[in-house]
Formats: structure tokens, C-alpha cells, sequence
């Protein structure tokens, strides 16, 4: 009996993990991608996603569903609506960073861009802070309650697999597949791949490298937003600093799939979330990002080019 | 009238002045030469002419446009394609979407009258489509930089030091090709440090010394110039 124990609560951690590397790839997969394209550690991206985070909770607020008492059931349309609302701002405000913040610096050295990036992060924080306040906001819990494992298979069990593991997983998968098919099959994607090798090459074939790199922005800052409604309803809470947790997370995700390598990016979200999820089952919540930090430094130190290998921009 | 007009072209790399005044035309279905030894600004007159170089004086005349004030990605659309020195192929592209990207900037039109074109000139590409590109051996990356090129039906090619690094044989290939596609009406500019199978094929040539051009004149009497022959052919 014991044992069966055991094993249901590392069967609960994995589930939860799997869950949570959801949106850590979806968050990574904006760093790895500009990172593959002009070299930046964009260290403003989880700054953004929290900015998504926010962006919901104000649209479905706007709505009428800022918080879940008094709703009978599900507002499907609300949340299909906040999380368009979400993508389409943190994809525009990626969009105007580069153009602000990031183009002008392209021919600097590079630790310029670098600290133009931390700047923006002061800039999002300052904004969420100026938006939704210093405190923890709840965000409303608007999925039904119902858990498949025990109330559709009446298995007794503390695994749980909910309504908000499968949403969170039935949109994240197909968004890094999509993301993959662009990358691969479209005249954009395409067109991306080719400034990551050599962007004076491809600059040759006629490719507009400004644009390429602003739709690259976009990609990831979607991604973001499509992020952020998820974390909101998974977690059901949002607070101005949680870019920096989130972001951390994000990061060592993409470094430890290979910076720039965008399946990478997505091995090292569930990864990492699972890390992060068995962690805290055996060790407890405090030690979490002490396992993530530790993480980040052991990659750095023994494996710096990540599990699927680095991509560097440059031609081999 | 020639298709590319270098005027006066001054450029530098910071305060550094890589071209002193350079000036040469290409004409419509000629082969022309630059030949000079290593650092003297042949490389430097490519990327100048292809936009991604901005000199500080002078002009780059391409029928009536000025290529100095075409922006870089414009370039390939007024007919002029780069195979650059050291290849530089996508190594993490397909072969054939290396080939795809040759034909970025005219969308998808016809594409498949060009691709058959280049697997006519180097059957060995053919083979190796679906291959990264990054794994074909130095002559084949060589094949697919200038079928890449090729991909863009440029009025002009640019080709800089195609035989470098090569095995005697496929240099002597290299050049056949390039003879090749000249026989069908592609006019050329070629960079080579390898003078004497460049004056073998080019109808015109020049001298390119720290910077300027010391010496311009047909191919056939710069093979016989003494002083080409001494610097450049190395004989004595
Ligand atoms: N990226 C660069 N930065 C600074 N100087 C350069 C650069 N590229 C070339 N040079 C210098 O410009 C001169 C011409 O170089 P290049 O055009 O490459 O010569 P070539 O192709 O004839 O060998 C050389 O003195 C070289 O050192
Ligand atoms: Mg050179």
C-alpha cells in the first residue's frame, strides 16, 4: 500500500510537471527564437508574458468574468477572447520593443543590446506594477472542477489529470507544432532560418531582414500571450513580479535545450517543469528555484551548448 | 552601354580605405576578371557592388539605377546574384531549399524551368537534395553557392574565388561550368586569386593592387604581361 503511494505521488508530480513545462516551453520558445536570430538574450520576455497575464485579467474582467462567483459554467467565448487579446499584445508590444528599443542597437556591440533588453524589463515590471498594483491578484478560476482520472475512470488515486491539465496541454502542443511548421514550410519560416545562418546572406537574396526579425518578435511575443492566459487559469493568481520567476524558468529551459535551438526550447519547457514539479514534491515549494538556479549553473558549467546543442547565427 | 558601371568607388572598414578609387565596366555577355593577390580589395568590390557595403564616394551604375543607394535586399531584384567567397551556403538548409532561397526575391514563378537548369549544370547536386547542406564536401558547397546564385536569373554574376580550397579537378570543373553558363549568355564577374585559369576563360581583365587597379586590358595580353606574369602567374 505504501508503496502504491509512492508511486501515485510521483505519477501526481509528473502530471503537474508535464503541465507546467507547457507554458515554460511556450515562454522559452521567445527566447530561444531571438535568440537564434540576432544573438539577444531578451531578458525583457518574461516581463511580457506577465504583462500577458494582466492583459487577461483585464479583458475578461472587461467582460465580466473577473472573478468566477455567480458563473454557471464555462465562458468559453470570454476566454477564447482574452487569450487573442493577450497574443495580439504581447505579440505588438514584442513588435515595438524591437523597433524601439532593440533595431537601433543592431550594429552596437553586443552588450548594448543586452542592457537596452534589461531596460525594457524595468519598463514591463514598472508597468504591472502601475497596472494591477504591488499585490498578488487572483485570477479567476473559470474551468470546471472535474478531474477525468477519478471522476471519469473512478480511479482512487491522488494523481489528477483536470480539465485545466487538458486544456493547458490541447493548446500548447498544437502551438509548438504550429510554430514548427511555420518555421519549416512557409516563405517567412524559411526566411527566418536563413537570417539565423547568415543574415548578410540572406540580406543577398532579398530577403527584408528587418522584417524577418520583427515577425520573429511576433512569433515569440504570441506565444507569450497565448502563455499567459493558460499560467492564469492553471494558477489563479498573477502578481507584477512574475515575469522574473517565470522568466527564469524560461530561460534555463531554452539554454538547457540548446539556446536558438527551437525544439530544444520545447524539450527543455517540460524538462524543466517536471524538475521543478518533482522538486517540490520531495524537497518543498522553498526549493524550487534553488533547483532551477542550480540547473542553469550545472548546463552552463558542463554542458553550456544544452541537450539538442547550441545554434550559433553564423554560417558554419 | 555596359551592365555595371564602378565609378570611383572609395570604401572603407572604419578608417581603414580597402578600395582607393576603383573604377571598372563590366559589358553585356563578357566574362571579366579581377585578379590581384591576398588583401588587395577583390572581395571588397564584390560586397561593394552587391550593397552589403557602403562605399564613401563614387557609384555602382546598374543600367540606370545606383546601387550604392539600393538598399542591400534590393539588389538581387535589379538582376545582380552573389556567389560569395567562402560559400556561404545555408549548412542548416536543405540543398534544395538553398536553391529555394537563390529564388527568394522572384517568388515561385517557373521555379521548376530553374532548378532543372542548375541540375543540368551539376548533376552531383541533383543527388544531395534533401541533404544539409552543411554535409556536402567543399566542391559540392561550391555548386550549390553558385547554383544558388544561378536560382535568381540575375543579369550578372558575381562569383569570388570559386576554385578556393579545391582539388585540381574540380577547379577545372568549376571553371568549365562558369565557361559553361557564360556560353548561355550570363555575363560574369570573377574574383580569383587563381590568375591563370581566370585569364583562361575571362575576355577582359584586372589588376587590383592594395586597392586600385594598376592594370586593365584583354585577358590574352595580360597573360602575356610581364609583370602579370611574374606577380600573379608565378614565373619569372
Ligand atoms: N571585415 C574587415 N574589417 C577590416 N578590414 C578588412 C575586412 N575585410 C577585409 N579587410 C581588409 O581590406 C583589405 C582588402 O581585403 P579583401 O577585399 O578581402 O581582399 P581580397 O579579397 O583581395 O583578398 C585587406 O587589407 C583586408 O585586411
Ligand atoms: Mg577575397
Amino acid at each position: 500500500m505504501g508503496e502504491g503511494k509512492d508511486i501515485d505521488l510521483l505519477a501526481a508530480a509528473i502530471v503537474i510537471g508535464i503541465t507546467n513545462g507547457a507554458f515554460i516551453a511556450l515562454i522559452a520558445l521567445g527566447y530561444t527564437l531571438v535568440y537564434g536570430i540576432i544573438e539577444l538574450i531578451n531578458f525583457a520576455h518574461g516581463d511580457l508574458f506577465m504583462l500577458g497575464t494582466f492583459a487577461c485579467l483585464t479583458t475578461l474582467t472587461i467582460l465580466g468574468f473577473g472573478t468566477e462567483v455567480g458563473i454557471a459554467g464555462t465562458p468559453w467565448l470570454a476566454l477564447v477572447i482574452a487569450m487573442l487579446v493577450a497574443m495580439a499584445f504581447c505579440g505588438g508590444l514584442n513588435v515595438l520593443a524591437e523597433r524601439i528599443a532593440y533595431r537601433p542597437l543592431r550594429k552596437a556591440p553586443r552588450l548594448a543590446p543586452l542592457i537596452s533588453a534589461i531596460g525594457v524589463s524595468f519598463i514591463f515590471i514598472n508597468i504591472g506594477l502601475f497596472w494591477q498594483g504591488p499585490t498578488p491578484r487572483r485570477f479567476p478560476d473559470l474551468l470546471p472542477q472535474y478531474d477525468f482520472l477519478s471522476q471519469f475512470f473512478g480511479l482512487h488515486t491522488l494523481v489528477r489529470f483536470t480539465v485545466k491539465d487538458l486544456f493547458v496541454l490541447s493548446l500548447a502542443v498544437p502551438l509548438m507544432l504550429g510554430l514548427a511548421w511555420v518555421i519549416q514550410n512557409t516563405r517567412m519560416g524559411k526566411a527566418m532560418r536563413a537570417v539565423a545562418q547568415d543574415s548578410e546572406m540572406a540580406l543577398q537574396m532579398g530577403i527584408d531582414v528587418n522584417r524577418v526579425i520583427a515577425f520573429t518578435f511576433l512569433l515569440g511575443g504570441l506565444l507569450a500571450g497565448a502563455a499567459s492566459l493558460m499560467y492564469g487559469l492553471y494558477n489563479n493568481n498573477t502578481v507584477f513580479t512574475l515575469g522574473f520567476t517565470a522568466g527564469l524558468k524560461a530561460f534555463t529551459a531554452a539554454v538547457l535545450g540548446g539556446i536558438g535551438n527551437v525544439s530544444g526550447a520545447a524539450l527543455g519547457g517540460f524538462v524543466l517543469g517536471l524538475l521543478a514539479s518533482l522538486t517540490v514534491t520531495y524537497f518543498g515549494g522553498q526549493w524550487e528555484n534553488v533547483g532551477v538556479f542550480s540547473l542553469l549553473v550545472i548546463i552552463l558549467v558542463f554542458r553550456p551548448t544544452g541537450l539538442l546543442g547550441q545554434i550559433q547565427g553564423d554560417r558554419a | 552601354m555596359p551592365i555595371l558601371e564602378v565609378q570611383d568607388v572609395h570604401t572603407y572598414y572604419g578608417n581603414i580605405e580597402a578600395l582607393k578609387g576603383i573604377s571598372l565596366k563590366v559589358e553585356q555577355g563578357e566574362i571579366v576578371t579581377l585578379i590581384g593577390s591576398n588583401g588587395a580589395g577583390k572581395t571588397t568590390t564584390l560586397r561593394t557592388i552587391a550593397g552589403v557595403l557602403r562605399p564613401r564616394r563614387g557609384t555602382v551604375r546598374m543600367d540606370s539605377s545606383d546601387l550604392t543607394k539600393t538598399p542591400a535586399n534590393q539588389i538581387v531584384r535589379l538582376g545582380i546574384a552573389h556567389s560569395p567567397e567562402g560559400r556561404r551556403i545555408f549548412a542548416r538548409m536543405t540543398v534544395r531549399e538553398n536553391l529555394e532561397m537563390g529564388a527568394f526575391a522572384r517568388g515561385a514563378a517557373n521555379i521548376a524551368d530553374d532548378y532543372e537548369r542548375v541540375y543540368t549544370l551539376f548533376p552531383r547536386i541533383k543527388e544531395r537534395l534533401k541533404q544539409r547542406a552543411g554535409t556536402l564536401s567543399g566542391g559540392e558547397q561550391q555548386m550549390l553557392a553558385i547554383g544558388r546564385a544561378l536560382m535568381a536569373r540575375p543579369k550578372l554574376l558575381l562569383l569570388d574565388e570559386p576554385s578556393m580550397g579545391l582539388a585540381p579537378v574540380l577547379v577545372e570543373l568549376v571553371f568549365q561550368t562558369i565557361k559553361e553558363i557564360n556560353a548561355q549568355g550570363m555575363t560574369v564577374l570573377l574574383v580569383e586569386q587563381n590568375a591563370h585559369m581566370a585569364l583562361t576563360i575571362a575576355n577582359r581583365g584586372y589588376v587590383l593592387q592594395t586597392g586600385k587597379i594598376v592594370l586593365s586590358d584583354t585577358a590574352k595580353a595580360l597573360a602575356s604581361n610581364e609583370m602579370v606574369r611574374k606577380a600573379y602567374l608565378g614565373e619569372d
